[in-house]
């Protein structure tokens, strides 16, 4: 029977199935931090239960490690206990841990491809809805609550429902100034942030073939942001010659590709679902309310919710711009920012920090706002280093930190104020996401560097 | 886990859809290293207003939450539901659940009920009426039922059996053990491990 490529992917991983029963799914990478795993740890230790694979467990520290003074003992005692707690039950059960001040301390899904441990045809999970991100390299890849994580930890199998599958075609070709970031976003403005529930998404067409790891990454990670647990891409060339030479590259690399080129969605197989989209109509997109769905064109005005049909629709843009402070019709480049944030896992990689540099290499930013650069990972800050990136956004008057999710979600000392409003490059402007009362607006790295230098959201054709 | 077979009890009804996790517990209340105490970060952002359902003297009581659609977006958190059942709450039910808090809930004990949402609107206006209306939500039956309206709802045969059994997930995996060793030995060769290190 022609299957998709998630399907595929299921179909090697199952365990045991039985009828009337989820599939009992194996595991191949379980990565861990500090906030999802502690309790799952005590529920190891009251069962008098033991890990599995050490050796198919990986731990990093990110969602409350300080991106400041990292040196120092950690100013929180609440915060220092949550990290001390993980690298003491890394120590008892044996697993691998990349602590703060370790040279591949970072994000979880900036730290797994650069080592090399996400390959295609994987089934990789982590208690962090962004594990999405490991689909960019056609892997199977979703978060999972803590009760899950101490499942994986002590049989590295998941009982799992069958997923459907959704197609989004992206076909066309990217105008300059124009992101994988903005692609994203324009997909889930479209199909709404339920729109991928139930769904594991495949991203496909010639603007997807066309775009470059790391801007694959920042697709699939949204995954979840439109309810999709995962979302992943056919590898091809692009994926095999990025995990090349990374440490942990199969050693008999030919092999693995010949494989990895099995990796594919038969050309006559069905989606439950399909959804197009043209990249050549894009433009930088940017979001004016509180849920990832709520985006517009960068070009356009605050929409007025008295023009939504749907009525639940209609309350929650309502709702959105009293929180937001905005008024149906400002135009969105009016909008005055007083916070920019590069980083997090959706765009804290490489790339996306070369890109912000080239628009601001030689400029200052706003003296209205302050700039906060947080690199994905240790390893991404000390290339940008070696590139000498660090000098171009010290000097446009950026803050340049140290590695992990920082502003993206507020639980660090990285947050927004009151009514604070902030041009951010991560995944989610929820309410008080990025701390209690803050104002959050989607964009990608551009967006975000060219917001930097003018002070309201713009892109880099504005400059 | 505790098993769920029924529970009758008050509801409040939070007429807001999209509610994700970051509302429902913020980041800064997920440093604690326990599974209990985090019914102070419940809904914390809105609990400032007098006027949030939960917040109305009417509504204390209420163990079952009727929210509206897509409730329990974004961050996987399991805090989430930890919250929920700290602060008293048995049920939720809403027209459509992100797919990882239902699993979830549905792991920890706390029942997630799907309807239609014109039943959840019809639901918010009679609890409206009546505050302490009672809200029977059967398990066994598949069923809600208020004010002599029975709803039926949908929930796999597999979850609702281990949810009436109060079944620990972890442990009817490890009887498949054999299963779990017969296929790591199939994995293929080329397949990273994470030890021994390479950096």
């Amino acid at each position: 029977m022609a299957t998709t490529l998630a399907q595929k992917i299921w179909a090697e991983h199952v365990v045991r199935a039985a009828a009337g029963e989820p599939d009992l799914v194996y595991i191949d990478l379980h990565l861990i931090h500090e906030v999802t795993s502690p309790q799952a740890f005590d529920g190891l230790r009251l069962a008098g239960r033991t890990v599995r694979r050490p050796d198919l467990t990986i731990a990093t520290e990110d969602h409350n490690t300080p991106t400041l003074d990292i040196d120092k003992p950690i100013a929180d005692p609440v915060s220092k206990l949550q990290i001390d707690t993980l690298r003491a039950n890394c120590a008892e059960f044996g697993l691998r841990i990349h602590s703060l001040g370790d040279k591949n301390q970072g994000i979880v899904h900036v730290v797994g491809p650069q080592l090399g441990l996400t390959q295609p045809g994987m089934t990789i999970v982590c208690g962090d809805s962004h594990t999405s991100t490991h689909g960019a390299f056609g892997a199977l890849a979703f978060g999972i609550g803590t009760s899950e994580v101490e499942h994986v930890l002590a049989t590295q199998t998941l009982p799992l429902a069958r997923p459907k599958t959704m197609a989004i075609n992206v076909e066309g070709r990217l105008k300059p100034g124009v992101t994988s970031k903005d692609i994203i976003l324009a997909i889930i403005a479209k199909i709404g942030t339920g729109g991928g529930q139930g769904y594991v998404i495949e991203y496909r067409g010639r603007a997807i073939r066309a775009l470059s790891m790391e801007s694959r990454m920042t697709i699939c990670n949204m995954s979840i942001e439109a309810g999709a647990r995962a979302g992943l891409i056919a590898p091809d060339q692009t994926t095999f010659d990025y995990i090349k030479g990374r440490p942990h590259a199969p050693a008999d690399f030919e092999a693995a590709v010949a494989y990895w080129k099995t990796l594919l969605t038969d050309a006559d197989a069905s989606f439950d679902v399909e959804v197009s989209l043209n990249a050549d109509d894009l433009e930088p997109f940017v979001t004016w309310g509180t849920n990832p769905g709520q985006g517009a064109p960068l070009n356009s005005v605050v929409p007025d919710p008295a023009e939504i049909k749907d009525e639940g629709a209609r309350q929650a843009a309502e709702r959105a711009l009293v929180y937001m402070g905005l008024s149906a019709g400002t135009p969105l480049k009016k909008i005055a920012i007083d916070t920019v944030f590069l980083g997090s896992c959706t765009n804290g990689r490489i790339e996306d920090l070369r890109a912000a540099a080239q628009v601001l290499k030689g400029k200052k930013i706003a003296s209205t706002l302050r700039m906060l650069v947080v690199p994905g990972s240790a390893r991404v800050r000390l290339e940008a280093e070696a590139e000498g990136l660090d000098k171009v956004f010290l000097d446009a008057g950026a803050e340049w930190r140290n590695a992990g999710c920082s502003m993206c979600l507020g639980m660090n000392p990285d947050q927004l104020t009151v009514g604070e409003r902030s041009a951010s490059t991560s995944n989610r402007n929820f309410e008080g996401r990025q701390g209690k009362g803050g104002r959050t607006h989607l964009v990608s790295p551009l967006v975000a560097a060219a917001t930097a230098l003018r002070g309201t959201l713009s892109s880099p054709a504005d400059l | 886990m505790d098993s769920f077979i029924k529970h009758s009890g008050s509801a409040a009804p939070l007429r807001r859809s999209n509610v994700d996790t970051d509302q429902i517990i913020p980041a800064v209340y997920l440093k604690r290293v326990t599974r209990s105490g985090f019914e102070d970060g419940l809904f914390a952002a809105w609990r400032t207003d007098p006027e949030f359902v939960l917040n109305q003297p009417v509504y204390k009581e209420a163990t079952i939450l009727v929210a509206g659609m897509d409730f329990g977006t974004g961050s996987s958190r399991e805090h989430a539901v930890w919250a929920l059942q700290n602060y008293g709450f048995k049920v939720v039910i809403s027209s459509r659940f992100a797919d990882i808090f239902r699993g979830n809930s549905l792991k920890a004990g706390l029942l997630t009920v799907i309807l239609n949402q014109s039943d959840i609107e019809a639901i918010w206006l009679a609890i409206e009426a009546k505050p302490t209306m009672q809200i029977s939500v059967d398990l066994e039956s598949r069923t809600v039922s208020y004010n002599g309206v029975v709803l039926g709802f949908a929930i796999d045969d597999y979850t609702r059996w281990r949810l009436m059994q109060g079944l620990d997930d972890i442990g009817l995996t490890i009887k498949n053990s054999d299963s779990i060793a017969a296929f790591e030995k199939t994995r293929l060769a080329h397949k990273p491990l994470t030890l021994p290190i390479r950096v």
